[in-house]
C-alpha cells in the first residue's frame, strides 16, 4: 500500500511539473509583462530595472524554478487587471465554486444511481425506457442550452427562483458559504442542477451498463440460487459491485465539474472561479489564467490519488495480495 | 441397489416429464424434453452428457431459474411426497440448493464468507446476528476449512481454489437442503483437489441424507461417487440405471460411445474408439509441399536445457525485499523426432511458463531452448528470435479466442504461409482443411461459424501451415466435449505418424498423456521431478508426487467387449 502511494505521488508530482511548465510558459510568452505593467512613457533604463527586478534576465529555466519556487509557496504574482495578489482572488473565489460542485455532485449521485440500478432491473419497463430517453437528452443538450431554458423556465416564467448570483452568503473566517440562508440555498438549486444534469446521466448510464453485467455473473446468479431476497440482492450485493467504477468515474468527473463551470458559472453570474477565470481571460490577465490552470491540475491529480485510496478501501483484494 | 420406483416415491426427488424450452412461445427451442429423474436421500444420481445436451437446464428448472423468455412444465417434481413450491422465497437455498461450478467467480469478492453465509442463514432459518455466526463457522469446520474461526471472516480471495470450493459448497449446504444440485462442481478443480472435493460431496450426501444431482460430463467424477446415473443427449434421457452397470455395459449405443470416448487412465488404446467425423483426405499436392519444409542443422528437434525463468512478486516497500518464484526451474529434456512428449502438473506448476518460452514467446532467465540447432537463451535478441521460431508452431488451448474472429480461415490458414507464394497457398489451403478433417469449401467462412472441435482443427490447420517441425500444443483438448477431444487426439497422433512432427504436450489430464504420449515428464512448482517413458512413470512412478497424482485418478470399471 506504502509503496503504491508513493508511486503515486510521484505521478502526481510529475504531473504538477508539466502544467506548471505550461502556465509558467503562459506567463512567459502571452505577451510582455513588463509591457503591460509599466506606465506608457517609461523609459528603457526604467524598463530595464524592472526586467532585472522581475527576474527575467535569468535564464529560462532559472526562471521555471523560481516561478514554481513561489507558486509553492502560494504566490502567484499579481493579477495584470487589478494589481492583487492572483492567490488572495482564488481564495475568494475558492467557496463559491466548491460548494456549487459539492452540490451538483450529491445531485448526480444521489438520483443517478437509483435510477441507474431501476433501469438495470427492469430494463424494458416504461420507467426505465423513460428514463434512457431523458438522459439521452441530458446528455446531448450543451451545458448552456439547459442553464438557459432553466432560467426561463424557473426564474423568468415562473419567477420561483433567481436567475443569477450567490444570493445571501455568510462569513467563517476565510469562507464564503450560501448553505447557511435560504435566498443562498435558492440561488445555488439550478445552477447545481443544471452542473449536475450532464455527470446525473452519465452516472445513471454508468451503473446501469455495471448493474446489467453483475446481474448475470456467476456469484449473482448463486445468491439467487441460494434464495436470497431480491431486493438484498440487487441493492445489497450487486450495488457494491457496480458502484466501483462509479467511483472511478465520479472522482475524475468532480476535475470536469470544476472545469465545466466555467459554462455554468458564466450563465448564472456565478461569482466562482470559473467566472474570474473567463473575465481573466477577457483582459488577457496571464497571471490569473495561469494560476488557474495550476489549481484546476492540483484538483485533478489530488482527486484522482484521492480514488485510488478509497478503491483499495472498498475492494479487499487490493489492500493485501495473496491468498492465505 | 436401490429400486427407482418404491421407496423414492415416498421420499427424495421425484421428477416426471421435466420439459425446458428457450426462446418466445411459438419459436421454442426444447433443451430437455420428457426427463425422468428420481434420487433418494443420500444418493447422488450422475446427469452426465456432451454439452448441448440439456443437463444444466435440467438443474436450473429444478431451482425455477430458467430466464424468460425460456420456460419450463413438468407433471409432476415433488420432495418427499410434497410438490416443490417455487412461490415462497424459502424453497430456494433452503430446500434446494446448488453447488456452482467455478469457485473462482461463485463468491462475490467484495463480501466476508462471513457476511455471506450469515445473509443466507438468516433470511432462511431466522436465526440471530450471534447464532448465524456459530451456524457459519460450524459449517466450515463441516466442509473440512481448517482454523474456521479465524478464515470465516476472510474474503473470498484470501482462500485457495480448492477451499474456495468448499466455502461455495458450505454456503450451498448452510440451511441444510433435502436436495443439492452440484453442477460440474469440480471440472474448474485441479486433479488432486477434484477428489476431494467429490468425496466430500458423497460423505455430505451421505450425512445428510441429501438427495444428489450430480451435472458433469467428466466420467472420471461419476465413477467416483455416484450410485446412478442418467445419459443425456440432444434434450432426452437415452439410458437410467446404477452407475457401475452403465460404465461396465451400456445398452444404448450412445452412452457407449460416450464411455469408449473416455481416455482410460491405465491402459493404453491404439487409437480411441470415436467414429471420425471427416476422415482425413491427403492430397500430393499438399504431402509433397508439408514435406519440403526448410531444415536446419541439427537433429534435434526441441531441447531445452537448464530453463529458468523467475517471476519477481512486488514485495512491500518497508519490510522483505521482493519475493521471487522459480516458475520454471532448471528444467532439462529433449524431443527425438517423431515423439511425443507429455508435460503434466497441476496448475501453478509452471508448464504453460515452460511451454511459452520453448516456443520463443517468453525469454528465460537463464538456461537454453533449441529448436533444429537454432538457440534461444537470455540474451537471445528479439531479431534472432523469427528464426528460432521457424519449424516451430503452437496449438492453444482456447479455440474460441486464439482464432482471429474478424478473419476468414483462409486468411487465419494462409498467414503462415508467407514463403510460398499467394497461388500455390491458395490451392494448398482447401487440401489442408481436408487434411484435419474439415470439408474444403469452408475456407470463406469467419470462425464463428464452427464449434469448438472444428475451430481446434482449424487452429491445427494453421498450424501444419508453417510447416513445423515442432507442434507445441498447451492443453489442446480441455476446453473441448470428451468425444470432440478424442477426435483432436486421434487427428494430432494421425499428423505424428504420417508427417514425422514431434510434438510437446502440456496437459493437466493424465489420462489424455497415457494414451498419446511416447514419454512424459511431471512438473511440480517449476521443477521437474519425473521423466521416463509413459507407461513405466504410469505404472511404477518413483517419485512421491507422480505417486500422489496417480492415486487420484478416478478408475473407470473395465469395459465389457461390445457386443
Amino acid at each position: 500500500m506504502a509503496r503504491f502511494l508513493i508511486k503515486r505521488l510521484g505521478q502526481a508530482v510529475l504531473v504538477i511539473l508539466a502544467v506548471g511548465l505550461l502556465s509558467f510558459l503562459m506567463v512567459r510568452t502571452v505577451g510582455d509583462p513588463v509591457q503591460s505593467m509599466v506606465r506608457e512613457d517609461a523609459t528603457v533604463a526604467e524598463r530595464a530595472a524592472l526586467r532585472a527586478r522581475l527576474g527575467l534576465d535569468d535564464p529560462v529555466p532559472i526562471q521555471f524554478a523560481k516561478y514554481l519556487g513561489r507558486a509553492m509557496q502560494g504566490d502567484f504574482g499579481i493579477s495584470y487587471r487589478n494589481q492583487r495578489p492572483v492567490a488572495e482572488m482564488i481564495v475568494e473565489r475558492l467557496p463559491a465554486t466548491l460548494e456549487l460542485v459539492l452540490v451538483a455532485t450529491v445531485l448526480a449521485l444521489a438520483i443517478g444511481i437509483p435510477l441507474g440500478v431501476i433501469t438495470a432491473i427492469r430494463p424494458r419497463g416504461p420507467l426505465a425506457n423513460g428514463v434512457q430517453a431523458v438522459s439521452l437528452v441530458g446528455v446531448s443538450t450543451p451545458t448552456f442550452v439547459t442553464g438557459i431554458l432553466l432560467i426561463l423556465l424557473f426564474a423568468v416564467t415562473l419567477r420561483w427562483l433567481p436567475s443569477f448570483g450567490r444570493g445571501e452568503t455568510v462569513e467563517l473566517g476565510w469562507w464564503s458559504t450560501g448553505f447557511l440562508t435560504l435566498s443562498g440555498w435558492r440561488a445555488l438549486l439550478l445552477p447545481s442542477l443544471t452542473l449536475a444534469l450532464f455527470q446525473m446521466t452519465l452516472i445513471m448510464r454508468l451503473v446501469r451498463a455495471e448493474m446489467i453485467e453483475i446481474l448475470q455473473s456467476d456469484y449473482i446468479r448463486f445468491a439467487r440460487a441460494r434464495g436470497l431476497p431480491q431486493h438484498d440482492i440487487h441493492y445489497r450485493l450487486a450495488l457494491k459491485n457496480a458502484l466501483m467504477p462509479v467511483l472511478t468515474i465520479t472522482g475524475m468527473q468532480i476535475g470536469g465539474l470544476i472545469a465545466f463551470a466555467i459554462v455554468t458559472e458564466t450563465v448564472f453570474q456565478w461569482p466562482g472561479m470559473g467566472l474570474l477565470f473567463i473575465q481573466a481571460v477577457q483582459f488577457a490577465d496571464v497571471p490569473v489564467m495561469a494560476a488557474y490552470l495550476m489549481f484546476v491540475g492540483l484538483v485533478f491529480v489530488a482527486l484522482n490519488a484521492l480514488v485510488d485510496v478509497t478503491y483499495a478501501v472498498v475492494d479487499p483484494r487490493l489492500r493485501t495480495g495473496g491468498a492465505a | 441397489m436401490r429400486s427407482i420406483h418404491g421407496a423414492s416415491e415416498t421420499s427424495g426427488l421425484r421428477v416426471r416429464g421435466l420439459t425446458v424450452s428457450y426462446g418466445r412461445r411459438g419459436h421454442a427451442v426444447p433443451a430437455v424434453e420428457a426427463v425422468d429423474v428420481d434420487a433418494a436421500p443420500g444418493e447422488i444420481v450422475a446427469i452426465v452428457g456432451e454439452s448441448g445436451a440439456g443437463k444444466t437446464s435440467i438443474g436450473t428448472a429444478l431451482l425455477d431459474l430458467v430466464d424468460p423468455p425460456g420456460h419450463w412444465t413438468a407433471r409432476e417434481v415433488t420432495l418427499d411426497g410434497e410438490t416443490i413450491d417455487y412461490r415462497t422465497t424459502h424453497t430456494r437455498g433452503r430446500d434446494v440448493s446448488v453447488i456452482f461450478q467455478d469457485p473462482q467467480t461463485a463468491l462475490n469478492p467484495l463480501f466476508t464468507v462471513e457476511s455471506q453465509l450469515v445473509h443466507m442463514v438468516r433470511h432462511h432459518l431466522g436465526l440471530d446476528r450471534g447464532a448465524a455466526k456459530r451456524r457459519a463457522i460450524e459449517m466450515l469446520e463441516e466442509v473440512g476449512i481448517p482454523d474456521a474461526v479465524a478464515r470465516v471472516g476472510q474474503y473470498p480471495h484470501q482462500f485457495s481454489g480448492g477451499m474456495r470450493q468448499r466455502v461455495v459448497i458450505a454456503l450451498a449446504l448452510a440451511c441444510r437442503p433435502r436436495l443439492v444440485i452440484a453442477d460440474e462442481p469440480t471440472s474448474a478443480l485441479d486433479v488432486s483437489i477434484r477428489a476431494q472435493i467429490l468425496a466430500l460431496i458423497r460423505r455430505l450426501c451421505r450425512e445428510k441424507g441429501m438427495a444428489c444431482l450430480l451435472i458433469t460430463h467428466d466420467m472420471g467424477a461419476v465413477a467416483q461417487i455416484s450410485d446412478r446415473a442418467v445419459v443425456m443427449r440432444d434434450g432426452r434421457a437415452v439410458e437410467t440405471g446404477p452407475t457401475t452397470r452403465l460404465l461396465s455395459g451400456a445398452q444404448h449405443p450412445y452412452s457407449r460411445a460416450l464411455i469408449a470416448a473416455v481416455p482410460p487412465a491405465h491402459r493404453r488404446l491404439p487409437r480411441f474408439a470415436v467414429p471420425d467425423t471427416g476422415a482425413a483426405v491427403t492430397d500430393a499436392e499438399l504431402e509433397r509441399w508439408l514435406r519440403d519444409r526448410p531444415t536446419a542443422g541439427g537433429d534435434t528437434p526441441l531441447a531445452v536445457d537448464e530453463l529458468t525463468k523467475v517471476f519477481r512478486l512486488p514485495g512491500r516497500l518497508f519490510g522483505r525485499g521482493a519475493r521471487a518464484v522459480r516458475a520454471v526451474d532448471a528444467v532439462s529434456f529433449a524431443l527425438a523426432p517423431g515423439e511425443i512428449f507429455g508435460l503434466v502438473g497441476e496448475s501453478g506448476s509452471g508448464k504453460s511458463t515452460l511451454a511459452q518460452i520453448a516456443a520463443g514467446l517468453r525469454w528465460p532467465d537463464a538456461g537454453e531452448a533449441r529448436v533444429l540447432g537454432r538457440r534461444f537463451g537470455p540474451t537471445t535478441p528479439k531479431a534472432a528470435l523469427r528464426g528460432y521460431r521457424q519449424g516451430l508452431q503452437m496449438v492453444f488451448q482456447d479455440p474460441y479466442s486464439s482464432l482471429n474472429r474478424r478473419m476468414t480461415v483462409l486468411e487465419t490458414i494462409l498467414e503462415p504461409m508467407a514463403d510460398t507464394p499467394r497461388a500455390v497457398g491458395l490451392r494448398l489451403v482447401p487440401a489442408l482443411l481436408e487434411r484435419v478433417g474439415l470439408p474444403r469449401d469452408v475456407a470463406r467462412r469467419h470462425p464463428h461459424a464452427f464449434s469448438g472441435g472444428q475451430r481446434q482443427r482449424i487452429a491445427i490447420a494453421r498450424a501444419l501451415a508453417g510447416r513445423p517441425r515442432v507442434l507445441i500444443c498447451d492443453e489442446p483438448t480441455s476446453a473441448l466435449d470428451v468425444s470432440i477431444q478424442a477426435q483432436i487426439l486421434n487427428l494430432l497422433k494421425d499428423l505424428r505418424d504420417e508427417l514425422g512432427l514431434s510434438m510437446l504436450l502440456i496437459t493437466h489430464d493424465l489420462p489424455v498423456v497415457r494414451q498419446m504420449c511416447d514419454r512424459v515428464g511431471v512438473m511440480q512448482s517449476g521443477r521437474l521431478v519425473e521423466m521416463g517413458p509413459t507407461e513405466r512413470v504410469f505404472d511404477a512412478p518413483e517419485a512421491s508426487y507422480t505417486q500422489m497424482l496417480l492415486t487420484h485418478l478416478p478408475r473407470l470399471p473395465e469395459r465389457q467387449p461390445a457386443s
